[in-house]
């Protein structure tokens, strides 16, 4: 006898209709993770095609342009179509509502437009690579990209641009969601820090990505139309568009990491069972990184002809932005101390995360200070650094996030005991992908090279090898969890025993989220307060 | 596959300054690597959950999260410190340094010795000593880079830049080109040969190796001097001011006031400015009559050009 589920966010309706037209923010952040998969698994064979061909110091896998537009291609595509949107649109659309009681966010209709916005944005850019893809790396420095390449920049720089307004819109909803829709009691200082990293990540993109937006616009006129700004010929300067592009794309990468930072203050706490240590100084952090950010973009610049002024200016900014970071990963440490740990994968993750960022951002260090950061800007160590930050952080984080609420998001369980082995194999693959490629950095290998001297091929070797690794794992991963969506075992409400309002709702919850508005009377993480109201003897 | 190498050649003055704060960065880096991972590790096991009701006990304490969040500034300001000074080593050539020039082009790099000799992607150099290298780029940015000499800059179109270095070990050392530049950009690659200076002395002797025609090489500013009276630049710009020109004998290092009132400080790049796009910046008192001779000359002509300038005196003012 089948027994009679509840009515839920999947069940509500059927049809392909009833989700291309969904309102629901859980049904939108569903759309948003199948769209970043997809994009996800592009970048992946991208990368995949530059890791094969880095196995040997000759070119002879393909040819020196096919390279550079794989090269590309993975940029791209991780950056504006994975990166950035994955925990925001994707966990931060499911869960951010909930989270703070409140039936949807505050403008349905734009979360809707912003994630049709974001797929016509990857359609572009898949046509782009269709049309033989681009090959001005993803930075598009002029006047590279402005005069010379000879591949399909505009269209692709349209699409980053168009891509942008959807972070935008995105943002804006969630912080209109925050400042209005908090459920009676949950005060600004009872947010859970998820909920915090992404007030402070939405702040960033409305601040930054209108620069962004109004650089591409002059990169696609210069190009189009030849409007010269960026052309040294006509009287322009193309390190303005260095500049302006890191304005943004600074700031860009707490976009991506101040979310996964926000994951894991969730799950370290859940898998700990009590406070996190420091709340205020966490958030403190988030807000001091957001606002930092946005003063050190010429930290990429240090080479590029900048005075000397500016270049200290930019340093002594930049090592200071290294501060709020280190009080986070300490906070989380000592989150742990007296906690009740337990292993799950959501766990693992966080704990990889902080494993990967502790080397993350002690190496971002060697390229703050000014003088160690002249030998090894543009080197792979740079590379490295930043897959270490971004990957291990982005990354680690939105699979520590995407385990901790799938039996939120799906109903169902993932296999505990797979989860676990995947966690591993892709910290173990990733350190093997990017550790040899500090030394290939330091030893002086410029990144974006088709062709390498041979002294470098030990080390790529290595990299290679890590990546397949790596790689393997995301293939267990995503298989996993794709099954399981369907024949996992089902998921109670609360299956972690964590505290925070969507564990009061069911496992896929209601389509209006609670059956009745909920009162928040409890600080975040309160464990005591809330095993004791549950009735639940603890030691 | 070669040898294994672990650490990069060290073949420059300042080389061992950056791998001194190169190193300590990753004692550093390893000092708390090992910490963090020691105590999650710890901690994680000590207090691993024992039984399926317990909880975590709150523990908050204002003064660690005070200390750790002072004790990291006074760490990461004294690395910026350090970073600074190394850095002024790397970016300000000594007083006494020879000028080399360096034009980079999509997908080669051009060099010319002070004796006017010329090479493509190889450059010798003597040994021991102070070495800048003005650089200017053709079309798209590239970087000249030296893992060996732990130098590098990015070299512009439209702008000159420097770098700098003195060479302490003979040998070969590898030359890449560290911005990406296109299609052949891994292949913009080239050596920096340092030799003993009397084996350097000789080998400027031999000849050109750029082209047939000048076994004898001429020196910039005398291959400036040529093309200055072949462009006719000499019939406008005498030794003194006349109605037509001002006369350029002593006005490297001068400010001239431009018409529209503001003044400019006689440089490179002004010199390369007022060259080819004389338009651009118009002298006080005189009529824009000047041809631009943007698109017919090379950024190697210019160079030339600028040195003869320079070679007419520059003022003490
Ligand atoms: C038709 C006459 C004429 C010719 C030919 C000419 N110039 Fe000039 N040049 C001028 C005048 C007039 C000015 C001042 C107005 C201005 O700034 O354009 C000037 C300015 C300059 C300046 C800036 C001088 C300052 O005092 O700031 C430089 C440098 C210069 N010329 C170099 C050259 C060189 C090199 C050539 C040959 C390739 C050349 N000129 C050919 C007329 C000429
Ligand atoms: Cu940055
Ligand atoms: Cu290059």
């Amino acid at each position: 006898m089948h027994q009679k589920e509840n009515v839920n966010y999947l069940n509500v309706e059927y049809g392909i209709k009833s989700w291309l037209f969904t309102k629901d923010h859980k049904r939108i952040g569903v759309m948003y993770l199948i769209a970043v998969t997809l994009f996800f698994i592009v970048g992946a064979l991208a990368a995949l095609g530059v890791r094969l061909e880095l196995l040997t110091p000759e070119g002879d896998l393909m040819s020196s342009d096919a390279y550079n537009r794989f090269f590309t291609m993975h940029g791209v595509i991780m950056i504006f179509l994975f990166l950035i949107p994955s925990i925001p649109a994707v966990l931060g659309n499911f869960v951010l509502p909930i989270m703070i009681g409140a039936r949807d966010l505050a403008f349905p209709r734009i979360n809707l437009l912003s994630w049709y916005i974001f797929i016509f944005s990857g359609i572009i850019g898949i046509i782009g690579i269709l049309k033989g893809g681009i090959d001005t790396g993803w930075t598009f420095y002029t006047p590279y990209s402005s005069i010379y390449s000879h591949t399909p920049v505009v269209l692709v720089a349209f699409a980053a641009f168009l891509v942008g307004f959807s972070s935008i819109l995105t943002g804006l909803n969630f912080i209109a969601t925050v400042h209005t829709m908090r459920a009676p009691g949950l005060s600004w200082f009872r947010l859970p820090l998820f909920v915090w990293a992404m007030y402070a990540t939405s702040l960033v993109i409305m601040l930054g990505t209108p620069v962004v937006a109004i650089t591409l616009v002059l990169l696609i006129l210069d190009r189009a139309v030849g409007l010269g700004i960026f052309n040294p010929t006509l009287g322009g300067d193309p390190v303005l568009f260095q500049h302006l592009f890191w304005f943004y794309s600074h700031p860009a990468v707490y976009i991506m990491i101040l979310p996964a930072m926000g994951v894991v203050s969730e799950v370290v706490s859940a898998f700990s069972r009590k406070k996190v240590f420091g709340y205020k100084f966490i958030v403190y952090s988030s807000m001091a990184i957001a606002v930092i950010g946005f003063l050190v973009w010429g930290h990429h610049m240090y080479t590029s002809g900048q005075s000397a002024l500016s270049g200290i200016v930019f340093s002594i900014l930049t090592v200071l932005v290294g501060v709020p970071t280190a009080v986070k990963i300490l906070n989380w440490t000592v989150t742990l101390y007296r906690g009740s740990v337990s292993f799950e994968a959501p766990m693992l993750y966080a704990l990889g995360f902080m494993g990967l960022f502790i080397i993350g951002g002690l190496t971002g260090l060697f390229l703050a200070a000014l003088g160690t950061d002249v030998h090894l800007h543009d080197t792979y160590f740079v590379v490295a650094h930043f897959h270490y930050t971004m990957v291990g952080g982005a990354i680690m984080g939105f699979l520590a996030g995407l385990h901790y609420w799938w039996p939120k998001i799906t109903g169902r369980m993932y296999p505990e005991f797979l989860g676990k082995f995947g966690a591993i194999v892709v910290f173990v693959g990733f350190h093997l992908t990017f550790l040899p490629q500090f030394v290939a950095g330091y030893l002086g290998m410029p990144r974006r090279y088709h062709y390498y001297v041979p002294e470098f091929q030990f080390y790529n070797i290595l990299s290679t090898a890590g990546a397949t690794i790596l790689g393997a794992g995301m293939i267990l991963v995503i298989g996993y969890l794709v099954w399981s969506a369907r024949y996992g075992e089902k998921a109670v409400s609360n299956p972690w025993r964590a505290v925070g309002l969507e564990w009061e709702t069911a496992s896929p919850p209601h389509p209006h989220n609670f059956e009745e508005v909920p009162r928040v009377e409890w600080d975040a993480y309160d464990y005591e307060y809330k095993y004791k109201k549950e009735g639940v003897s603890f030691a | 596959m070669k040898g294994i190498e672990f650490f990069p050649q060290v073949a420059s003055t300042i080389a061992p300054s950056v791998d001194k704060l190169f190193f300590f960065l990753v004692a550093l880096t390893i000092f708390f690597t090992v910490v963090l991972y020691g105590l999650i590790i710890y901690f994680s096991v000590k207090f691993r959950r024992k039984e399926e009701n317990e909880i975590g006990r709150d523990f908050q304490s204002l003064a660690l999260e005070i200390s750790w969040t002072v004790a990291p500034i006074f760490l990461v300001l004294f690395i910026f410190y350090w970073g600074v000074k190394v850095y002024f080593m790397q970016v300000v050539p000594p007083e006494d340094s020879i000028e080399y020039q360096v034009v980079g082009k999509q997908w080669m790099w051009y060099f010319q010795h002070p004796n006017g000799k010329r090479e493509i992607n190889e450059l010798h150099v003597p040994k021991g000593q102070n070495i800048v290298l003005k650089m200017i780029s053709q079309d798209v940015i590239h970087s000249f880079f030296v893992p060996a000499f732990r130098i590098k800059r990015d070299v512009l179109p439209g702008r000159y830049t420097v770098a700098w270095f003195n060479a302490t070990k003979k040998g070969k050392f590898h030359l890449f080109c560290a911005e990406y530049c296109g299609l052949d950009h891994s292949r913009m690659i080239g050596r920096i040969i340092v030799m003993e200076p009397e084996e350097y002395e000789l080998w400027l002797e031999e000849g050109s190796v750029v082209s047939q025609k000048e076994d004898k090489p001429i020196p910039p500013e005398e291959k400036g001097k040529i093309l200055f009276g072949k462009l006719g630049c000499g019939s406008c710009h005498r030794a003194e001011d006349s109605p037509l020109a001002p006369s350029l004998v002593g006005k490297y290092g001068t400010e001239v006031e431009l018409s529209d009132g503001s003044t400019v400080k006689v440089d490179d790049d002004y010199l390369r400015e007022s060259i080819l796009d004389s338009q651009a910046k118009i002298v006080k008192g005189y009529n824009p009559i000047m041809p631009v001779y943007a698109g017919q000359l090379s950024e190697e002509d210019v160079m030339n050009l600028v040195a003869y300038i320079k070679s007419l005196g520059a003022s003490e003012k």
